[in-house]
């Protein structure tokens, strides 16, 4: 009996110095969540220093990925960086706080064009971090783009040399746009051609790949790639071959937004780092980083030449007219999923 | 002393309620319920999970794993068989350093052993430059159901020669000697004496590649450009993108069932197991 | 002869096979530019980088701390529950030896989501905790299999014999039992240390918090491409494996060359 006894406490008191082992000394932590590569890292430091705060900082790749951690409880964070049609949802289903904007007096320098939409229509809960749009990142030499059309990526002379994204709203969003559908649409009909152009797609995929593509098309080992406008604007600083278009029959553009959950902890921290993200300086750093286009009024005027002529980081006020911001499906969600697996499981 | 030393294994007892009993059953209970249930307070049981996966579209998924896993496995075990024979038959002194360098690269990051492949296999890799070099012609070869395969034996290939060897090694001399006397050519010998007599490498050999090429989910995506889903990639879809736990858990169930059964079928013919895999 | 030949020029391919990629990404790691298939000139450029990426030095520091604990709770526990479970007889011990099993059977996937569901069940914060109880769950049973074949060889009359002789349970467990299972206590600990070192699919589905391993920085970074930073870190790990198994190798011949070392158990 005594022997069980000890056998017990000796278990339990290394669970406990296992369990114990690393807590930090009472500092305060802020928990963020991001997109991968999507901050300059340097400017966490910074703030930790500045604010004698821990920062937690996780990443995430798609969206999707991002709701299930927030909506599971996993792990609570008290940032996170999202994007648009995600935020609808979150806000839909109170898993996002309001914010208090007395502690962020930087949110003057957001653009007036991202405020007021239909995500966040009064402007409570978000503040913009970057906008882009989807386009098609394609090498000069091999492809010929006069088509300025989706077209291009169901070409099959260059077969095994496309790479689409995996991402199913994103790759949706390619097909639905070249049918001249919303990309919102939650008809079944609709959905099912834009499904079979896919399917017809293919065979000339070289891979279903998301973050992957500019590495890919910076050593010219595909012709082109469904890329998000950032990623376009890397990949065209590293190999001159490469040029952007975002084609004819419109596009995504989407708002990535800085949000507190519900359960944060330290919501009064968590928007001194948006105001502090909001800065002249740690905008012009973050753009520096992630090339995304800026939603900074101040910054835009800082950034160089170069980068303002290029298209795919100055969107040409033309193709943002014809561009259409992604929804929440809600319920219809489902709509979408079934299909992608249809594809991923050709 | 032996009866009371017995108590030692109780808190390890706990342990397994918890962290290995617990688990196993909540994955069960998931995949019995729906995604409205909430805690335990309002459980609603239904089979739609399990009837869902028996869908022609995640059968073909099932089916598919299998024949790319069967095949990594068929493949590991023509090359794995030779090797782990020569080395058996190697002298004492050098067999300790052939079997050394078949382990060693499993000791690296299994990650890392895929990753190397992607430099290897690109459009321009180290392998399409060889051949320009050679005048001929690029072939496509990363983002492949062929490169998934290769990354497959790449990876596992240890586990085939490892048992075969040990099964090999072990065997009794006097019996080979017998068969020598018994007037048996060498090939006669291999077929009657020596294959039977290493079965047990051979089939712990297919359950330890098998096992983790059905369920992988990182070489499909690193070297298989995600064109061929294979089951382990469907169930981290479900839990990390789609949020569906309850049909991600059905489809963990139906996956834990294959294993056990196709363990316990090979154990039916392994007559060296002892004690452990006996109940499944 | 000519068989023997052959024999040589099949291991040869086979060693080929096997280590053409370590070297090709140990080479490349010396590449000056970020080409991966041409050789553009030597450099350290790529160990400089990896030194100042602050996410490869935290992930390495989880890695490690990670891995230590893991090795040393999953060998206490470990050889106490081995032990335990030597000493017990008919289908009890059939039962806990099955789902001891479970870990070592299940593949990987299934282990990763049913403790994400346990710890989600029990609203605990995945991060540093969720992934080193991970580690030590799957570590264990390892340990508890490569130490019961040694308790079998054990000579149960030693042990009577010590006690008959005064020596107290505890005693007897620690100058008699103990040693006799050192090499399987040793090679569990060894297992443990590296199976947690090397898990990417437990981890993944079990980190949080800001808390993340090599093997998930890999996923992520190879992921996005060909990084030559990955090369020099997998060269360094490739040395340090290198030298640990030349070490641990050198040391079994030493100590009992007569003795054949555990292999059958890895």
């Amino acid at each position: 009996m005594k022997r069980k006894l000890i056998a017990v406490t000796f278990i339990a008191i290394l669970i406990l110095i296992a369990a114990t082992g690393c807590k930090s000394e009472g500092k305060q932590t802020l928990s963020i969540l991001n997109y991968d590569i999507y901050m300059d890292k340097s400017l966490l430091s910074e703030f930790e220093k500045a604010n004698n705060v821990t920062i937690k900082y996780d990443t995430y790749s798609t969206p999707e990925e991002m709701y299930i951690k927030v909506k599971s409880g996993a792990s609570k964070y008290d940032l996170i960086i999202s994007g648009e049609y995600m935020i609808e949802r979150l806000i839909r289903e109170k898993l996002i706080n309001k914010l208090n904007f007395d502690n962020i007096p930087n949110y003057k320098y957001i653009g007036e064009d991202f405020k007021n939409h239909v995500y966040d229509p009064d402007n409570e809960y978000s503040v913009p971090y970057f906008w882009g749009t989807l386009g098609i990142l394609y090498n000069k030499k091999t492809v010929d783009a006069s088509s300025d059309s989706w077209a291009m990526l169901w070409d099959e002379s260059h077969a095994q040399k496309i790479i689409m994204m995996d991402s199913q709203r994103d790759s949706f969003a390619a097909a639905l746009k070249l049918l001249g559908y919303s990309i919102n649409t939650v008809d079944e009909k609709e959905l099912d051609e834009a499904k079979d152009l896919l399917i017809q797609q293919r065979p000339l995929v070289m891979a279903y790949i998301t973050d992957g593509a500019p590495d890919i098309m910076i050593n010219e080992e595909a012709d082109m790639a469904l890329v998000w406008s950032g990623e376009a604007v890397s990949a065209m600083a590293e190999n001159e071959n490469l040029d952007f278009v975002i084609p004819k029959e419109g596009s995504n553009i989407w708002i990535d937004a800085m949000v507190v959950p519900a359960n944060s902890e330290n919501q009064e921290m968590a928007e001194r780092f948006i105001d502090f993200l909001c800065s002249t300086e740690a905008t012009l750093r973050n753009i520096n980083e992630v090339w995304y286009s800026t939603v900074h009024t101040e910054a835009i005027k800082l950034v160089d030449e170069e980068l303002l002529n290029n298209p795919a980081f100055n969107i040409p006020k033309e193709d943002i007219d014809k561009m259409e911001m992604l929804r929440d499906p809600k319920e219809f969600i489902g709509l979408y999923t079934e299909r992608w697996t249809e594809l991923m499981a050709q | 002393m032996k009866d009371r030393t017995k108590y030692f294994a109780y808190p390890y007892v706990v342990w397994i309620f918890i962290f290995i009993a617990l688990p196993a059953f909540l994955v069960l209970l998931y995949s019995v319920t729906t995604k409205e249930s909430n805690g335990l307070t309002t459980i609603h049981f239904t089979w739609e999970n399990f009837k869902n996966f028996f869908q022609p579209l995640y059968l073909n998924i099932l089916w598919d794993s299998i024949y790319l896993a069967a095949i990594s496995t068929i493949i590991c075990l023509m090359l794995g068989y030779p090797a782990a024979y020569i080395i058996s038959k190697a002298h004492i002194s050098k067999r300790n350093t052939l079997l050394f360098m078949c382990i060693l690269p499993m000791w690296m990051n299994m990650l890392l052993r895929t990753y190397a492949w992607m430099t290897i296999l690109g459009n321009n890799g180290i392998l399409n430059n060889i051949f320009a070099f050679l005048g001929l012609p690029k072939v496509n070869m990363l983002y492949t159901r062929g490169a998934t395969i290769m990354g497959m034996v790449y990876n596992f290939i240890p586990f085939m020669i490892l048992p075969i060897y040990t099964a090999l090694s072990k065997m009794d001399k006097a019996v080979l000697e017998a068969a020598d006397d018994l007037g048996a050519n060498k090939r006669t010998k291999f077929i009657k004496v020596i294959l039977p007599l290493s079965m047990p490498g051979v089939i712990s050999g297919i359950i330890m590649v098998f096992m983790p090429a059905v369920s992988t989910f990182i070489i499909p995506q690193l070297l298989g450009g995600n064109k061929s889903m294979m089951i382990g990639n469907l169930v981290e879809k479900l839990f990390i993108l789609n949020g569906d736990w309850n049909f991600g858990s059905a489809i963990s169930i139906v996956m834990m069932v294959i294993i056990l059964l196709s363990m316990s079928i090979m154990n039916k013919f392994d007559v060296d197991k002892e004690g452990g895999a006996r109940l499944w | 002869m000519v068989r023997k030949y052959l024999s040589k020029i099949y291991m040869g391919i086979i060693f080929i096979f096997l280590y053409a990629p370590i070297v090709v990404l140990a080479v490349f790691s010396f590449n000056e530019s970020k080409s991966r298939g041409h050789w553009t000139g030597f450099s350290l450029r790529w160990y400089i980088e990896l030194f100042h990426d602050q996410d490869i030095r935290m992930a390495f520091y989880y890695t490690i701390t990670i891995a230590i604990i893991t090795a040393i709770v999953s060998t206490i526990l470990g050889t106490i529950a081995a032990i335990g479970i030597n000493a017990m007889k008919g289908r009890q011990k059939a039962l806990i030896l099955n789902v001891n099993y479970l870990p070592v059977v299940n593949p990987d996937i299934v282990t990763g989501i049913s403790l994400m569901i346990l710890y989600i069940s029990f609203n605990m914060d995945f991060g540093f905790n969720t992934m080193l109880i991970s580690h030590i769950v799957f570590s264990i049973p390892y340990v508890i299999l490569s130490i019961l074949p040694k308790l079998k060889q054990l000579d149960v009359h030693m042990t009577e014999a010590a006690m008959d002789l005064g020596a107290t349970p505890m005693y007897a467990l620690r100058k008699v039992i103990i040693p006799e299972i050192k090499p399987g206590i040793v090679t569990g600990f060894l297992m443990a240390f590296t199976l947690s070192i090397d898990d990417f699919i437990i981890s993944y589905f079990t980190k949080g918090e800001g808390v993340t391993n090599l093997s998930i920085i890999i996923y992520s970074m190879a992921r996005r491409g060909v990084r030559p930073t990955i090369n020099a870190l997998s060269t360094i790990m490739l040395t340090v494996v290198l030298l640990l198994m030349i070490l641990i190798n050198k040391r079994a011949n030493g100590h009992d060359k007569s003795k054949k070392t555990n292999r059958s158990e890895v």
